[in-house]
């Protein structure tokens, strides 16, 4: 199946300005500079590079689908594991969803930056005259939409088959998963770049990406377990939320930071 | 492309580099057997966990120097994206290994202590957990520098900074966690008796990771500059044939 994306970046390369000399890799970072000069611009570039990863996914549903099915096969598996006296174990249903969540974003993740390496289209779309932090954000932007989706298959799924009360409080659950994907698709999405040619990569994303995103499963089964308690605590829930909102500000700055300076091509 | 430090320049962070591992190495090596002996006979006995509170003088100080050797790690790779001076690499990967290192001493030593103090081998207390979870990202590194192949000592460096970002987070997430959660937790007050002993035991175990540390940049150094060589070698034609 062919992606649309190397005619994208380039219609976009020769429809812009010229490519800017410091865009190309190893030259200092023009990021910075051209989203403090060009805020709307900065905007557009990505929306632009968030909607083009979407566009590929909804023509393919490639990524939707595998990643769905496999935090189905997944929630399915915790729930013979933790079976006892015939029902299962209510108190595992907040680990449960997270652990979903992070198992099937890893593979969604991998998956997003194989498709790039594989039509060598990451050298293109760092060539664009967006800025590198654009393309940075635009995928981060493209891979939480994906996590949020694949939230909405497991946190029913969790519901119906260990009956928790996960839609008792739905406002604060939903910023919770929110700001989760978030998390983990800035700190994901700046690896993933990072790891794109690297050798096993494969096996080293989950090793170093899982160890940086333990406040946000902390944050998160916290705060879930708070919302599912038999007498909830929505003031901890809310902490918690307060709490993946500070995670997510602190690995924004530095992914941006990194991701400058890190994505080798 | 390569950065070979000049020759006088090279001479003379050697020599700063062996006087610095001289003193330390001294240090160490009188310091060792003197802090052993007034461990066991210099000491009082604890009155709740008597010969078992030992370990503590060997336990904390590596304990509280992981926490030096991340930032070391941290610091240097922070460096090192900067401006990307082979050396600022060096410290780093020495660091990053070092706590590796110790951190699976305090892990060990702290597990054995446990089982004295608390009767378990693993608790899920705050400073354990917080050390653990550092110490996997530690160990991510490390796995990256030994795995991930050419171009890694960047994104190993995007790792320690990573990293060093996210100790305040574990930090306040596993002791908010832990205070939702309270659990009976051992506290010791420190014997006036035992500080001399316990500075001194940090003291020289802090000079034999001066010792290491600088041994090991010595050696990521000669690595890298050898890998340069050969580099440089190849692109002249010299290794043809």
């Amino acid at each position: 199946m062919s992606t649309p994306t190397p005619p994208e970046a380039a219609r976009r390369a020769a429809g812009g300005a010229a490519i800017a000399p410091d865009a190309l890799p190893g030259a200092p970072s023009d990021g910075a500079r051209s989203a403090r000069t060009a805020p709307v611009s900065f905007v557009r570039h990505v929306g632009a590079v968030a909607w083009k990863d979407l566009r590929v996914e909804l023509r393919s549903r490639e990524i939707v689908y595998t990643m769905a099915f496999f935090a189905a096969l997944l929630v399915v598996i915790f729930s013979f594991a933790f079976v006892k006296d015939q029902g299962v174990v209510a108190e595992a249903t907040p680990g449960i969803v997270w652990t979903t969540i992070a198992f099937a974003g890893t593979v969604g993740l991998g998956r997003a930056f194989d498709r790039e390496r594989e039509g060598d289209t990451m050298r293109a779309l760092l060539l664009t005259p967006a800025s590198r932090l654009s393309v940075f954000l635009g995928k981060s932007v493209a891979i939480t939409v994906l996590i949020a989706a694949v939230s909405l298959v497991v946190v029913p799924l969790v519901t119906l088959l260990f009956g928790a009360p996960l839609f008792a409080h739905p406002l604060p659950l939903l910023i919770l998963l929110v700001l989760g994907a978030l998390g983990f698709s800035l700190v994901g999405t700046a690896f993933a770049a990072m790891l794109l040619r690297v050798r096993s990569r494969d096996v080293l994303l989950p090793v170093v990406l899982y160890p940086i995103l333990v406040p946000m499963f902390i944050a998160g089964t916290k705060g879930t377990a708070a919302l599912v308690a038999d007498v909830p605590d929505l003031a901890a829930a809310w902490y918690w939320v307060q709490f993946l909102g500070i995670f997510d500000a602190a690995f924004l700055v530095v992914s941006m930071w990194t991701f400058e300076s890190l994505v080798i091509e | 492309m390569t950065s070979t430090p000049t020759s006088t320049a090279g001479t003379q962070r050697l020599g700063a580099g062996t006087i610095a591992f001289a003193i330390a190495a001294a240090i160490a090596a009188i310091g060792l057997p003197y802090t052993i002996w007034q461990v066991f006979y210099g000491t009082p006995l604890e009155e709740q966990l008597f010969f078992n509170q030992k370990i503590f003088y060997y336990h904390v100080p590596h304990a509280m120097l992981m926490f030096a050797t991340v930032f070391v790690c941290g610091i240097a790779s922070f460096g090192y994206l900067r401006n990307r001076k082979g050396t600022w690499d060096d410290v780093a990967l020495a660091g990053g290994e070092l706590s590796v290192l110790f951190g699976a001493i305090v892990l060990i030593t702290g597990s054995v202590w446990g089982r004295a103090a608390w009767g378990v081998w693993w608790q899920w207390d705050m400073r354990l957990t917080t050390s653990l979870l550092l110490w996997l990202v530690m160990v991510g590194y490390v796995l990256v520098r030994r795995f991930g192949g050419p171009g890694s000592e960047r994104l190993a460096a995007g790792l320690a900074v990573f990293g060093m970002v996210d100790v305040p987070l574990i930090y306040f997430s596993v002791k908010i966690w832990r205070t939702v959660h309270p659990k009976a937790e051992v506290v010791s007050t420190l014997d006036p008796a035992m500080k001399p002993t316990f500075w001194l035991s940090f003291l020289t175990i802090g000079a034999v990771l001066t010792v290491l540390l600088l041994l090991r940049v010595r050696t990521a150094r000669a690595e890298r500059e050898l890998r340069e060589l050969r580099e440089r070698a190849d692109d002249a034609g010299l290794l043809d044939g």
